[in-house]
């Protein structure tokens, strides 16, 4: 009986510490997020000030990161654009052509690793089918451009919405289907004009998450929009972005160039974590509609 | 008759209607196929671009290539062992560091919290994966590796390893065989192969917590109940029915934690010190694959910039391997679950 109760306290005292260092562990979590979080509002606010949004960087200290910001605008909406349409109909023959197929489940299958997949070697990629031939084109001077950076960040969004958009109109009931079909109505007619619109939401909740994700994307801009420091709405021309202008930015060593790049950080993250919000929201909204 | 007539009549226009539905359908279902199959163009164009990009730095350093440690622009001779070395580090130290903090958060929300709780505490912890890695990498650069250096990496080299600052070994340094190689530096900054592994271990946390918590509640109620009604305690049940039950689709979130520590660009630059020179040290700083392309593909050419194409090319092997072990282990669990 006496070896039956030590054992029983044993393993009691066993359990209270084992939940007691989840709860530690659950807290160094939210330490680290509180601790990101607060040094970037904190440096961020500080350093806020209008000639941000009105200056160019070529000033250096004394300017602002306009023509990073609409860079990284352009830049982004280059890649959301080419990835969408093309993001949205592979998800599409996923779900409504190839579930079952073997080549529909590797492809799904790739496609979740193409998800993770480093983002400077697609950079590097692009670098090779976009930057390497036109820099032929034009008697070997490099032609690092915003359609460049454009083509990589679209890499790295595709994913992102094939994946959305298979989930999405998997979940579409499949009555919709049944009695589109029993109409007469071609398949290709059920998928653009039902199904998708049937799954809009989520969908748009796809492209928002893509677009979070591509707006942090640093390495693959490298070597493909590269940047520069004048004001262009011409994407043939070289390209500055947010994300790689904070890169060199917190690189230098001048204090006040780092004040501009936690600004920049900040107003980053704000913006992506607004993105964020806002998919989320879409996809709430949706779910009540649904109800 | 008349009604017969009529379908005759009207049978001609509306069969060639078919026919061109059925144009129309072949045409897109090729136009979907295509989109799909870029997926697949990308993965192998990357392979083979960084493949093709880099064959002038195989052809030339053969299979010394991947053992050498020379990386000299001079005389343009690289070796691919300082960042392959770099990157397996602090990616082994990420995990080391993650995996079980990321099995508490799990644990903590799926049997712990109060229900109340779990929602928030999760969308935090998952916010962690969203803020972008140039944030963790200025975070790092600016606040951790200062901090770093300040408070911990004194603490570290005087008390474990072969270089402390007063020149007097401590025990564990003299007495325990690595220890004191592996923490031994004079290097003043807080940027090192340990600050690299600690940032990447705070970025991947809530990716393998948040497949853990996932598989976590796939466990079959009737499971743990058993195990309850027989007298396990909360954390005998977490650690003999759920984690075996669920044993491969952990094993896969790790892996796929992995791979993205393997191919982290940003926040791994800003902490890692970028110096092309092998030390025992975690301490000392290092360099990874991707660094040093960040760091040096603007400036490469000739063979500087095909050796980096030819690194690229083993990171994106080696992660595709990781991610493909990941998603298979995490597909396991999806088909016990059909079973």
């Amino acid at each position: 009986m006496a070896t039956g109760s030590s054992l029983y306290t044993q393993r009691r005292i066993k359990n209270i510490i084992a939940l007691s260092l989840s709860v530690v562990a659950t807290l160094i979590g939210l330490i680290f997020l509180a601790w990101i979080l607060w040094e970037t509002l904190r440096q961020g606010i500080g350093a806020l000030r209008p000639q941000l949004f009105t200056k160019i960087t070529a000033y250096g200290e004394d300017g602002g990161l306009l023509n990073a910001m609409v860079g990284s605008l352009m830049v982004n909406m280059i890649g959301i654009v080419i990835a969408t349409p093309i993001g949205v109909l592979a998800g599409a023959w996923l779900a409504e052509y190839a579930s079952g197929t073997k080549l529909g489940e590797s492809i799904r299958f790739l496609n979740d690793i193409l998800l993770s997949a480093p983002s400077i070697v697609l950079g590097l990629f692009v670098y090779t089918i976009v930057v390497l031939p036109s820099t032929s084109l034009t008697n070997g001077s490099t032609t690092f451009s915003g359609w460049a950076g454009g083509v990589a960040l679209a890499l790295i969004a595709l994913p992102v919405i094939v994946r959305t958009s298979d989930e999405m109109l998997r979940l579409v009931p499949s009555t919709l289907r049944e009695a589109s079909l029993s109409l007469g109505i071609p398949q290709w007619k059920l998928t653009t004009q039902i199904l998708i619109r049937a799954a809009r939401s989520g969908i748009i909740t796809g492209v928002l998450l893509a677009l979070a994700r591509i707006s942090g994307e640093t390495a693959p801009l490298l070597f493909t929009a590269f940047g520069n420091n004048y004001l262009t709405f011409n994407p043939s021309d070289k390209m500055s972005s947010l994300p790689q202008v904070i890169y060199q930015y917190a690189n230098d060593p001048g204090e006040g160039l780092h004040a501009i790049a936690w600004a920049g950080a900040f107003v980053l993250t704000m913006f992506v974590l607004l993105l964020s919000l806002a998919s989320r929201l879409v996809l709430s909204r949706n779910k009540v509609s649904h109800d | 008759m008349q009604a017969t007539v009529g379908a005759i009549a009207s049978s001609v226009p509306q069969e060639e209607r078919a026919r061109r539905d059925a144009r129309h359908d072949r045409l897109f279902g090729w136009l979907l196929k295509g989109c799909a199959l870029l997926v697949l163009a990308c993965l192998l164009g990357a392979a083979g671009a960084t493949l093709w990009g880099g064959r002038h730095a195989f052809g030339t350093f053969g299979w010394h290539f991947l053992v050498s440690d020379a990386w000299d622009p001079s005389t343009d001779t690289y070796g691919a062992l300082v960042p392959v070395y770099g990157t397996i580090a602090t990616s082994f130290i990420a995990l080391l560091l993650a995996v079980p903090v990321s099995f508490g958060i799990a644990l903590y929300l799926s049997e712990v919290a109060p229900p109340w709780l779990r929602t928030p505490v999760a969308s935090a912890i998952e916010l962690l994966a969203g803020i972008p890695s140039i944030i963790y990498g200025m975070w790092g650069l600016f606040i951790f590796a200062p901090f770093f250096s300040d408070h911990v990496k004194p603490w570290m080299t005087n008390y474990l390893g072969d270089k402390p600052d007063d020149g007097k070994l401590s025990w564990v340094a003299q007495h325990v065989p690595f220890v004191g190689k592996l923490f031994g530096s004079d290097y003043p900054f807080g940027a090192s192969i340990l600050t690299a592994g600690i940032v990447l271990a705070v970025m991947i946390i809530p990716f393998i917590s948040s497949v853990m918590r996932e598989v976590f509640q796939t466990v079959p109620t009737r499971l743990k109940e058993s195990a309850y009604a027989l007298g396990s305690s909360t954390w005998e049940v977490s650690w003999d029915i759920v984690l075996p039950y669920t044993r491969s689709a952990v094993i896969g979130g790790i892996f796929l934690g992995l791979g993205r520590a393997l191919g982290e660009t940003m926040a791994v630059t800003f902490v890692l010190g970028n110096a092309m020179k092998l030390s025992p040290s975690i301490l000392d700083p290092g360099a990874s694959i991707a660094s040093t392309i960040a760091n040096q593909f603007s400036e490469a050419a000739g063979l500087q910039k095909s050796t980096l194409m030819a690194l690229a090319f083993l990171l994106f092997v080696v992660t595709f391997i990781v991610l493909l072990i990941a998603r298979w282990m995490l597909r396991q669990l999806a088909h016990k679950e059909g079973r």
